[in-house]
């Protein structure tokens, strides 16, 4: 069991397919494969530990991954944007490592590992070597994957996905070669997020064309979508936001994208139901899934969406803000601070359990012994399995004993239409131990009092709800797959 | 020869190949009437022209139980066989793309 076998499969049955285009570059399933070979022949001669990639989107993407794979070497794709300090931290976790850097990073990266490679040189190194058959590491408990995760709340960690969890997610995720030669998809989640590492893999079981856009930019993004006639794309919320205000500027017409999922944060309400009028024929799916459970658990399908807008009944109608339901391989639980699992409506931490799911970091098991995994993302279910996220639960505001999840008020603030962002975060008080702090961001030309503010969550919500402080600001701190950065927020209020 | 998912498997008689996705008591699996071997050098032979329906890569294969199920990662003209009886394609049901 090793990831590659999707890659080896795609090659079988759909050889001359396209198999990848970035940047006029074109790769069939075959050319691919053969790269991905030699790749891990070259990976298990260099006497390296972990094969990392430093690069956005780009054809060494898919082709490390899969030559690691088979290699039986774990891949560790890193974060471009990080600062060189941070990156040489990491690095000194994956020692020795074989280290592909983007060429524009070649000449600050040549310290960092123990062998460094300009991606232009690993793939004419590969192109230069002879076809060969490697043969394949086959070791189901081996580490496919390490990602460190994006550190919002404290140091990255080291989450491990091994070949196992991936298997088992994509083979019950996707059919095989379940895509027509006409589809295509864009790509625009930097390789170091799961999303990123899981559109490769599910991409090529489903030998679906995959597009690059190694960085994103909105108006970028529509024009790849219609000179690549993209048919479907994954980005997560804060691209979602500009791709959708881009389209208000451009009327832009998108006949071949069929289907938009999204994921990887929170999608406000209003912004979903904004792109559900404005591509009424685009199948939307939100799905909700961490790097520890190997991408998505749950998922809020094109009909639910549909059904929700349709529908009058609030509680069919709310659903729009939920991440929809277990996928069939997946269990979710509801757990209250005592460990209780908690009914319909009852606000906890959500768990799950599936043979997906990892829930492992080099450093420690998270995995629970009955095999639930604690997710720390608070929420509930409703009485028909539906999900709804409420953040973090390390960033719920306990108030004088009171429970205060964040997302609650500002779910009731991104309705109110002078509002264009905002976040809810816990503050010291002398009184209630934490209090609520409020940082709003105001549409252009809204003139909103703060004590308007206040009595809108008076009215709607309840009185310990009313921030105690509340800062007008031009933006909010995001990391850049779109995470809400709220230990920064909190800073504010200190 | 345990069958262990994960396991990698070739048929003899065809082209076939197939990983195991739920293990399954005991080892009578078999594709165009002959047992699969792991070993990818294993000398052909004719096997069962009877069991020769064939499997298509990418189809999941399971008994009527469900005891076991394998994937085809390679096709064959041989058809597969547990215990005696044909094995069938399972019907997965297909959910959106979400990455």
């Amino acid at each position: 069991m090793n990831i590659s076998l999707f890659l080896q499969m795609a090659a079988e049955a759909c050889a001359d397919r396209c198999a990848l285009t970035c940047d006029g570059q074109h790769y069939s399933y075959q050319e691919l494969y053969e790269a991905a070979n030699k790749a891990a022949d070259l990976f298990s001669r260099s006497d390296c530990q972990y094969i990392s990639v430093l690069d956005v989107s780009s054809p060494a993407v898919p082709i490390a991954l899969m030559g690691a794979a088979m290699a039986g070497i774990p891949f560790v794709p890193l974060n471009y944007r990080l600062s060189d300090e941070q990156l040489t931290e990491l690095l000194a976790r994956i020692e020795p490592a074989l280290l592909i850097v983007d060429d524009k990073k070649l000449n600050e990266s040549s310290g960092f590992a123990r062998m460094v490679l300009g991606r232009d040189a690993f793939l004419g190194e590969l192109t230069g070597m002879p076809n060969i058959d490697f043969v394949v590491h086959e070791e189901p408990g081996a580490v496919a994957i390490q990602l460190f995760t994006s550190g919002t709340t404290g140091a990255p960690k080291a989450a491990i996905l091994r070949h196992e969890h991936l298997v088992t997610y994509i083979l019950g995720a996707v059919e095989f070669m379940g895509a027509e030669e006409t589809e295509s998809t864009l790509v625009s989640v930097p390789p170091y997020h799961i999303a990123g590492v899981s559109a490769v893999m599910s991409s090529i079981y489903a030998c679906r064309r995959m597009v690059q856009l190694p960085n994103f930019e909105p108006g970028k993004w529509l024009d790849l979508c219609q000179q690549q006639a993209i048919s479907s794309a994954f980005v997560v919320p804060t691209m979602l936001t500009r791709i959708i205000e881009e389209i208000d500027q451009r009327n832009i017409d998108l006949p071949a994208l069929k289907a938009l999922s999204f994921g990887g944060g929170k999608m406000p309400t209003p912004l979903i139901e904004r792109a559900l009028k404005l591509l009424p024929d685009i199948n939307f799916t939100n799905a909700y899934g961490l790097t520890e459970t190997s991408s998505t658990v749950s998922l809020l399908s094109p009909e639910d969406h549909r059904e929700a807008m349709a529908s009058d009944n609030p509680a069919v109608r709310s659903r729009l803000g939920s991440v929809g339901k277990a996928i069939p391989a997946i269990e979710i639980e509801i757990r209250d601070d005592a460990g209780r699992v908690m009914g319909p409506m009852g606000p906890g931490e959500i768990y799950v359990r599936g043979p997906q799911v990892s829930g492992e970091y080099l450093e420690r098991n998270a995995l629970l012994d009955d095999g639930w995994f604690p997710t720390r993302d608070a929420g509930y279910l409703d009485a028909d399995g539906y999900l709804f996220l409420s953040g973090r639960a390390d960033d719920v505001i306990v108030r004088g004993g009171e429970n205060i999840s964040p997302a609650e008020i500002e779910d009731l603030l991104h309705q109110n239409p002078d509002v264009r962002d905002v976040a809810a975060v816990a503050m010291a008080s002398e009184e209630w131990g934490e209090a609520v702090a409020l940082a709003v961001v105001l549409r252009d030309n809204a003139e909103l009092k703060k004590t308007e503010i206040c009595n809108q969550i008076r009215d709607k919500l309840r009185s310990s709800r009313v921030p105690e402080q509340i800062l007008i600001v031009s933006e909010l701190p995001y990391n850049e797959t779109g995470k809400l950065l709220r230990r920064v927020v909190r800073t504010w209020f200190e | 020869m345990e069958l262990k998912p994960g396991k990698r498997l070739k048929s003899v008689v065809c082209d076939a190949e197939i990983m195991v996705i739920k293990a399954a008591d005991g080892d009578d699996l078999t594709c165009g009437g002959e047992p699969f071997q792991s070993d990818a050098t294993a000398e052909k032979m004719p096997g069962n022209a009877d069991q020769r329906h064939g499997c298509v890569i990418g189809k999941r294969y399971v008994n009527e139980a469900q005891t076991i199920e394998v994937l085809c990662v390679k096709s064959g003209d041989g058809s597969l066989y547990y215990q005696g009886d044909e094995l069938m394609t399972k019907d997965t049901k297909k959910l959106p793309s979400s990455d």
